[in-house]
């Protein structure tokens, strides 16, 4: 039943809530994420391995390396909520969207306050979605289509086209091996009917 | 008392907590949380809410006992408790805080202070029925019995 753990999509999760941090943990993990909780968006960016000072304004410099020997896995969404002493979720968000190495990254947000104007916000900012709190099983199904495996957008979309274009050849070659079929087949009939 | 006596006491028990409004959705969301991966997860998040919520319900009687009142301290203490109240589904506490809020942005000490004491009675009632819940919970897996959780037919 196990999940080779590169197969597994890598969940960071931030909540300065001891019960909803629990919550959501078992939500992820129920859903086959594995997940990593922390208390605020500074441990966060930490965990992500970003600084405050880092100012990624040259692209020859290589992306930003784990701080931690530990943090081996890339993460794959991030989930926070909304309400945090200090930094916000908010915070985070427009943090992570200004950093080069962490841009791609899915943000999804919670909060326990139904405000319009704070919901527009957030995804006009680049959050993926808004949750309300108490977060649901329902919720966290919703995750999947956000979820961005292994490297970012862009090279993403470059391997789409190669892809397309492999794709496009078998088929040609897929339907000249059907067409070939057909005419055996045709041939076989006509023999059959010449008995 | 024997296992099938044990069990039909423990819905009819859940029942009447949802019935009485002390508990909500949200809490059968958590029991359906749990599996025999996570057995323990409800007692677990419930600990973790009552130790929680006791640090609150101190910082707020302290707060609201200053000479100069902090409302956005209190605001916040209260926010907290809003919170994990609803995410545990321990209603009646959670619309306590509402209340307590309300009162909190008018800068009204004295609704405060009465309205703290209702959340803590609340918390008190709710806490009590989940202990009494646990304890026939434990009584009915110690007589090899099983929670019947799907049978509550919500």
């Amino acid at each position: 039943m196990g999940m080779a753990a590169e197969d597994q999509f890598h969940v960071l999760a931030v909540d300065d809530s001891i019960i909803d941090r629990k919550l959501i943990e078992t939500l992820l993990k129920i859903s086959s994420y594995q997940v990593t909780a922390v208390d605020s968006g500074s441990k966060a960016l930490e965990f992500l391995g970003l600084h405050e000072e880092d100012e990624q304004s040259d692209a020859n410099i290589p992306s930003v390396s784990p701080s931690n020997h530990h943090q081996v896995l890339e993460v794959n969404l991030i989930i926070t909520d909304y309400c945090m002493p200090g930094m916000t979720g908010y915070d985070l968000l427009r943090k992570i969207k200004e950093s080069k190495s962490l841009k791609d990254i899915p943000v999804v947000i919670m909060s326990s306050e139904n405000e319009p104007s704070r919901i527009n916000r957030c995804l006009e900012d680049g959050a993926q979605e808004f949750f309300l709190k108490p977060v649901q099983l329902s919720d966290v199904n919703k995750l999947r289509p956000h979820l961005l495996k292994g490297s970012s957008k862009g090279n993403q979309h470059t391997i789409n086209k190669t892809d397309e274009a492999t794709m496009e050849q078998e088929n040609q070659s897929t339907e000249r091996q059907r067409n070939i079929l057909y005419h055996d087949l045709e041939v076989v009939q006509l023999e059959f009917d010449n008995l | 008392m024997e296992v099938g006596q044990m069990q039909r006491q423990w819905l009819d028990y859940t029942k009447s907590l949802f019935l009485e409004g002390f508990l909500d959705g949200q809490f059968l969301q958590l029991q359906q949380l749990q599996d025999e991966s996570n057995p323990d997860f409800v007692v677990e998040v419930v600990s973790l809410f009552f130790e929680d919520s006791e640090k609150l319900l101190n910082d707020l009687t302290s707060a609201l006992g200053q000479q100069s009142v902090d409302f956005k301290r209190v605001d916040a203490h209260v926010h907290q408790l809003k919170g994990s109240s609803s995410s545990i589904g321990a209603q009646r506490v959670k619309n306590a805080c509402i209340a307590l809020r309300n009162y909190c942005e008018e800068q009204n000490i004295e609704g405060c202070i009465g309205c703290l004491q209702q959340v803590k009675h609340e918390y008190n009632m709710v806490k009590n029925k989940l202990e009494n819940l646990f304890r026939l919970e434990q009584q009915i897996v110690a007589a090899g019995g099983s929670i019947p959780m799907t049978e509550l037919g919500f």
